[in-house]
């Protein structure tokens, strides 16, 4: 997790709209290219969508 | 013979004219007419307009398809539809003017025993002035990913401006620019794409990034918003839409309405009825939709536009019109079989149909401007409602005039989107959303509109993944390369 980037904190301005939301922590960046993870992903989601179009039609 | 006319080439018409023909065979006569000599991917150019692709990846020639298919292909652009013939002779016909092969300029009658409307929109950027060139063309202020050309123009601007930001600072504004616009989807993939291509190039911190949008709240995307299962709530896309740009360090103007567009200026004005201007080195501005400009005449040479078109130009079909205020909205106002109310024989599809409403809130600024996305009508929607027009279109042609037709109404159906958030095999990213159904169905689904079990999101490299495989995909199935049929809409 070398590679993580710690520092979206910076661009949260107190009692802006920036402080009302939710941020991904660097658990969750990490994993969003974690490549592993990611092809579980992958295939989940192609299952997800397919669905979705099979309902469709 | 039956005679079928298909209006238009886009992702609707080309998936009517091509499964028409499949189904109807040589005993029937499929005809396409659309102005463009080559079919547009056209999700994929927002990666031309960073230069992650080039205009021909995104492109391909439509008279070699069509000869293999055996569909005549007229490259001309549809002027007007005569439903009843003229005085001379009943068969209805629509005259076309060419646009290429050889006959630029010259006009013609094409019969039709049916006509499918599937033109597409008119880019309408002189809506906004400064938006266009006052010609109906893109201006010179700003940029537009909307087709491969101006994607590939897009790229050679923003190039000069990530080559700028190495030395000074600098900053960009992507959104929509009128307060009727759609397609918010375009303008949030193309923000994220050049935060993307900044950081690559290392200019990130030079480089100022603002949305200007129509939406009311973050994440409407002109289907007032939806809502995701995640850790146990029902979350509104609102949440997951701030978040993405609060962590890409890009700022949001919401509820605008562009009013007026100079070199380097963007006036606007807020639903709360304040005006301001928003500066800019770069600017993509999405433009609002109209129709092509059909007209329409009787047998006696009247214009009967008006019967056939709403006001904004899009054709009207079997949707309920009536005026009513949000709250009696129903998911039954939307059309099922897009055949219009007056002539059987005429359908429309894809964004050529106009909707009963928006499906966002409509909401005006205190000066009455309105300000709200329009529905979007585009991807898997005009592909699935361009294969159930052809195929009510071949029943009736086999079975007559009591043939069922064919259902595909946008409250009952989903839709799968894929919006790139920047490109890279192993660094990309793009946010995989799916919705069931695309027009809430309060009634059906109290609150939210929406089954959550069928509608989902989540962002990651999967989601480039399989964005960048679905190109590959729809163009492959677009070219009716073996197989074709088997790949969905």
């Amino acid at each position: 997790m070398a590679n993580v980037d710690h520092s979206i904190e910076k661009n949260i301005k107190p009692y802006e709209p920036s402080f009302e939301t939710m941020v991904p922590t660097p658990f969750v960046k990490f994993m969003r290219t974690c490549l592993i993870w990611q092809f579980i992903r992958f295939l989940v989601i192609n299952v997800k969508m397919l669905l979705v179009v099979q309902k469709s039609h | 013979m039956a005679k079928v006319v298909v209006m238009g080439g886009g992702v609707s018409g080309h998936t009517a004219a091509t499964f028409a023909k499949k189904w109807l065979g040589d005993e029937h006569e499929v005809i396409v007419v659309t102005p463009n000599s080559q079919w547009n991917w056209i999700p994929s150019n927002i990666w031309v307009g960073v230069g992650q692709m080039k205009k021909e990846d995104v492109v391909f020639p439509l008279a070699p398809v069509y000869e293999k298919a055996g569909i005549v292909y007229k490259q001309a652009k549809a002027v007007s539809i005569h439903p009843e013939g003229k005085e001379d002779s009943d068969t209805p016909y629509i005259t076309i003017e060419y646009t290429g092969q050889g006959k630029q300029g010259q006009t013609e009658e094409v019969e039709y025993d049916y006509l499918i409307n599937a033109t597409g929109p008119k880019l309408n950027f002189d809506a906004t002035p400064g938006l266009g060139d006052g010609n109906g063309q893109l201006g010179p202020h700003t940029v537009s990913v909307c087709t491969a050309d101006h994607a590939v123009h897009a790229n050679n601007e923003l190039q000069q401006i990530l080559e700028k930001a190495k030395t000074e600072k600098l900053k960009v504004l992507v959104g929509t620019g009128h307060g009727m616009c759609t397609c918010q989807g375009a303008a949030f993939e193309y923000i994220f794409n050049i935060d993307h291509e900044a950081r690559k190039a290392g200019v990130r911190d030079n480089l100022e990034i603002k949305w200007i949008s129509n939406e009311s709240f973050m994440g409407d995307f002109g289907i007032g918003g939806l809502h995701l299962k995640r850790g146990g709530y029902a979350a509104s896309s609102k949440l997951f839409a701030e978040s993405l740009f609060v962590e890409r360090g890009v700022d949001w103007l919401i509820g605008a309405h562009v009013s007026k567009v100079e070199e380097g200026k963007a006036h606007y004005e807020l639903l709360d009825g304040s005006e301001g201007v928003e500066e800019f080195d770069f600017a993509m501005l999405i433009p609002p939709f109209a129709g092509v400009g059909l007209k329409a005449y009787a047998k006696d040479g009247s214009d009967i536009t008006d019967e056939l078109f709403a006001p904004n130009g899009f054709m009207k079909v079997d949707a309920d019109y009536t005026q009513k205020p949000y709250e009696e909205w129903k998911a039954s106002d939307w059309p099922r079989t897009y055949q219009t109310p007056k002539y059987e024989n005429i359908f429309a599809c894809g964004i050529a149909f106009a909707p009963p409403h928006s499906i966002s809130k409509p909401m005006k600024s205190p000066k009455g401007t309105p300000i709200f996305p329009t529905p979007p009508r585009t991807g898997m929607p005009a592909g699935i409602i361009g294969k159930a027009v052809a195929h009510s279109v071949c029943d009736l042609i086999k079975e007559g005039s009591s043939a069922h037709l064919h259902e595909a109404s946008m409250a009952e159906m989903g839709a799968a989107c894929v919006a790139s958030a920047g490109k890279g095999l192993t660094d990309g990213q793009a946010a995989a959303l799916t919705v069931y159904p695309v027009v809430p169905d309060f009634e059906k689904y109290p609150g939210i509109g929406r089954d959550l079990d069928y509608t989902f999101g989540e962002i990651g490299l999967a989601g480039h993944w399989i964005k960048h495989i679905l190109h590959h995909m729809f163009i492959y199935k677009a070219k009716l390369n073996p197989g074709w049929t088997l790949i969905p809409e």
